[in-house]
């Protein structure tokens, strides 16, 4: 790894975002009107402020999954890949680089949608902020990270955004949002065991409920953490320098 | 042994459950341009990829400047183009290449240079996306020649150009080879081989010659070098 040539590619990818206006608007004002309209289904401040941070949990790392394997599967296709290959970039260059260009955009999306549910919808929330934010943005960290690992095995863009609903849903169905993860079939709960976003769900849930943060907040976002090194990590084994 | 710019020896290629390369071996000298001429399919990108150290191969060696094709020591002293451009459409001409040489780490005026060098200089702040073809294909080699390389391998690099951008371009590539840049160029049209001081002809993923276009000329008796290339397969097909 050279930490240039990583700062380089993370230049290059918020170079890239910031030709796409579009991207960019999407990407940070989606989240927060999903939010305002979340507020105004369920209608009810208290049930508001228990799903709101759960969502926070969520969105960041629903969307920078799909804009990572999306973005990653042009760069195969487009050649720039095979390119960046014959070059002396290391594939963790890559990979870090790609996780710290997103990670910034997610900080905006949680600033944005974190300051709309703040100001505007009424959201109350027990613990610390800065807890809050450090976990939507490890969980947008870990969305990279999983994209790229994900964009291994697509091919064109349309099995590309067929990750999203595999990768990425059984999660959010089993991470303890439509049902508690206790009160699940030990199977779904056993499953729901080994999801990454669970430990997000579950810190961000107790942040609502309690002002001190105890030691399970610690170990939630440490599971987090190592998860997406992890997958980072099994990304770059996924990346061949040399294809058939 | 340093007076090659690029050793193959019985290199091996599958792809997709086919042999398109068949023990293919030939040498590079250095500060040369080499033209690597054959139809279309007969497996130069192929052999190109295997130099720059992309292509998985089956068996065999490639060695460039004196080490493992793709070794990381020898990737910052390659340049190499694909036929299609590999650049990102989406930046400007100018981040493209100041991308690509922070990779490289090539310094910052490199930029301009190569700029200068494939006349780009007043499309450096255009979205790569809206350049005209042509364009695009000397943004694409620009980046092959970030870095002052010693091996430049670019996969038909002067398709779609008009005939002085064409003109241009090779004297640009013997500019090059004149510094000691060694220069592998590939094409499968036969009017560029006289341009190139060495040839190698393949076909079918097998070498037909590897020569000066004047020995090829001698050994076929045609000055006509696409002729030659017709009476070399005749030849061969005798056997």
């Amino acid at each position: 790894m050279n930490t240039k040539v990583t700062l380089a590619t993370a230049g290059r990818i918020l170079d890239q975002l910031r030709h796409d206006h579009r991207t960019l608007a999407l990407l940070v004002a989606v989240p927060a009107l999903m939010m305002v309209l979340l507020r105004y289904i369920f209608d009810d401040q208290r049930t508001f402020d228990r799903i709101g941070p759960m969502l926070l949990s969520i969105f960041p790392f629903m969307f920078m999954f799909v804009v990572t394997s999306v973005a990653t599967l042009r760069e195969r296709t487009g050649g720039t890949l095979e390119r960046l290959m014959t070059t002396p970039l290391g594939k963790l260059d890559l990979l870090i680089g790609y996780a710290l260009a997103f990670s910034a955009v997610g900080l905006a999306q949680v600033a944005v949608i974190l300051g709309t549910s703040l100001l505007f919808l009424g959201l109350t929330v027990s613990g610390p902020l800065w807890a809050l934010v450090l976990i939507a943005l490890l969980d947008a960290l870990l969305g990279v990270a999983l994209g790229l690992f994900a964009s291994a095995f697509a091919r064109t863009e349309f099995q590309a955004v067929q990750l999203m609903p595999a990768f990425v849903l059984p999660q959010a169905l089993l991470c303890g949002l439509f049902a508690p993860r206790d009160a699940m079939h030990p199977v779904l709960s056993a499953l729901s065991d080994v999801m990454p976003l669970s430990y997000a769900v579950d810190a961000m849930s107790e942040l609502t409920v309690s002002p001190e943060l105890g030691s399970g907040f610690a170990a939630d976002a440490a599971v987090i953490t190592v998860a997406a090194l992890l997958s980072l990590l099994v990304g770059a084994a996924t990346l061949p320098r040399r294809t058939p | 042994m340093m007076n090659y710019a690029v050793r193959v020896a019985d290199l091996r290629v599958r792809r997709g459950g086919r042999e398109v390369l068949h023990g293919l071996g030939f040498e590079v000298p250095r500060g040369r341009v080499v033209g690597l001429l054959g139809p279309s399919g007969c497996g130069k990108t192929t052999l190109l990829r295997a130099i720059v150290g992309v292509q998985a191969v089956e068996s065999g060696t490639v060695e460039v400047l004196g080490r493992p094709a793709g070794a990381k020591e020898v990737r910052s002293r390659v340049g190499y183009a694909t036929q299609h451009p590999a650049v990102y459409l989406d930046l400007t001409v100018r981040e493209n290449l100041r991308y690509f040489g922070r990779v490289i780490g090539a310094p910052g005026e490199d930029v301009d240079r190569v700029m200068g060098q494939v006349g780009l200089g007043s499309q450096a702040d255009q979205l790569a996306g809206s350049l005209s073809g042509g364009q695009l294909g000397r943004v694409n080699l620009a980046v092959a020649l970030l870095g002052a390389p010693e091996l430049v391998v670019l996969d038909e690099p002067t398709v779609g150009l008009d005939p002085v951008l064409r003109q241009e371009l090779w004297a640009l590539f013997h500019r090059l080879a004149e510094d000691g840049v060694t220069m592998i160029v590939s094409s499968h049209v036969m009017d560029e081989a006289a341009r190139c001081q060495r040839l190698v002809l393949l076909r079918d993923g097998r070498i037909l010659a590897d020569e000066t276009p004047a020995e090829l000329s001698a050994q076929t008796g045609t000055d006509d070098l696409e002729e030659a290339f017709l009476r070399l397969i005749g030849a061969q097909e005798a056997v």
